[in-house]
């Protein structure tokens, strides 16, 4: 294998992501975990610029990078955010090795899968005017799922609205 | 020429995919679950889009499919951090081994 810059750049990328994703199973404050996977969701961003899907790019780094962790930070300000992971209480050491040998054996199982797994397909353009391809394939073979999804994150804005708005009638009764 | 095989993309998005599972299935925090899983959903994402580069019959179609999943994310983590809200609100806790209301 010849260590081209598409090469050196998978290589960077990808341990950047997977350190992310270490540090966000070893780190003790939840603070420090989502800001561990602020690094994972950018490199990931980079991968999908070698893999040709430069739209795909920059929405994930507006919508993950950006959007979704900026919501947890939020979440974790709103609640307890000086929690620190404790030590696990009562068997829990068992429990996480269990968990490890499943999850180890899961992925055994699907590396033995793909290790050497080549289609060969033949190139195809899908850099060349990215954004354009998307929205002509969006808008022509796709419209209803696109129209479902509007409908989706209208129901699941509304929804989180309703569910986090303060209940003032019971507070009221309370008091 | 492709220097990259596929291969190393989909084992990266495996490892990835084990991070996040292990991560779900650990953590005691609620929101760290949360984002455990949003790792798992962007393994995903990578072979989607790896598939759609290198897969048997590449096209554009698993880069829709892609964007799709990031929009049901979004949806997912915004319906996720209100129900903790409104959760934490009532049992001030975010410790999801003691949020067992609907257990019998």
């Amino acid at each position: 294998m010849t260590f081209s810059g598409e090469f050196l750049a998978f290589i960077l990328l990808a341990l950047v992501a997977i350190s992310g994703g270490v540090l966000l199973l070893n780190l003790t404050k939840v603070v420090h975990m989502v800001v561990a996977l602020v690094f994972t969701f950018i490199s990931i961003a980079g991968i999908y610029i070698l893999l040709s899907a430069e739209f795909l790019a920059v929405v994930q780094v507006l919508i993950y990078s950006g959007a979704i962790s900026i919501i947890m930070l939020f979440g974790i300000m709103l609640t307890k955010h000086n929690d620190e992971e404790e030590a696990t209480p009562k068997g829990g050491k068992w429990r996480k090795a269990f968990l490890l040998l499943g999850v180890l054996a899961f992925g055994a199982v699907f590396y033995a899968g793909i290790y050497n797994l080549d289609f060969g397909s033949a190139p195809v353009a899908l850099h060349e005017n990215n954004a354009e391809q998307i929205g002509i394939s969006l808008f022509s073979d796709y419209v209803i799922p696109f129209e479902l999804m509007s409908v989706l994150l209208l129901v699941a804005f509304v929804g989180a609205i309703v569910l986090s708005k303060k209940d003032e009638e019971k507070e009221a009764e309370k008091e | 020429m492709n220097g990259v095989p596929v291969s190393a993309y989909l084992a990266l998005a495996l490892i990835l995919f084990c991070i996040g599972l292990y991560g779900a299935l650990t953590k005691r925090n609620t929101i760290i679950v949360l984002i455990s899983i949003e790792l798992m959903l962007n393994a995903v994402n990578i072979n989607l889009i790896t598939f759609s580069k290198m897969g048997i019959a590449p096209s554009i179609t698993g880069q829709i499919f892609a964007v799709f999943v990031i929009a049901v994310a979004a949806a997912e983590v915004a319906v996720g951090i209100a129900i903790l809200l409104a959760l934490y609100r009532n049992r001030k806790t975010v410790n999801i081994d003691e949020m067992n209301e609907l257990k019998h």
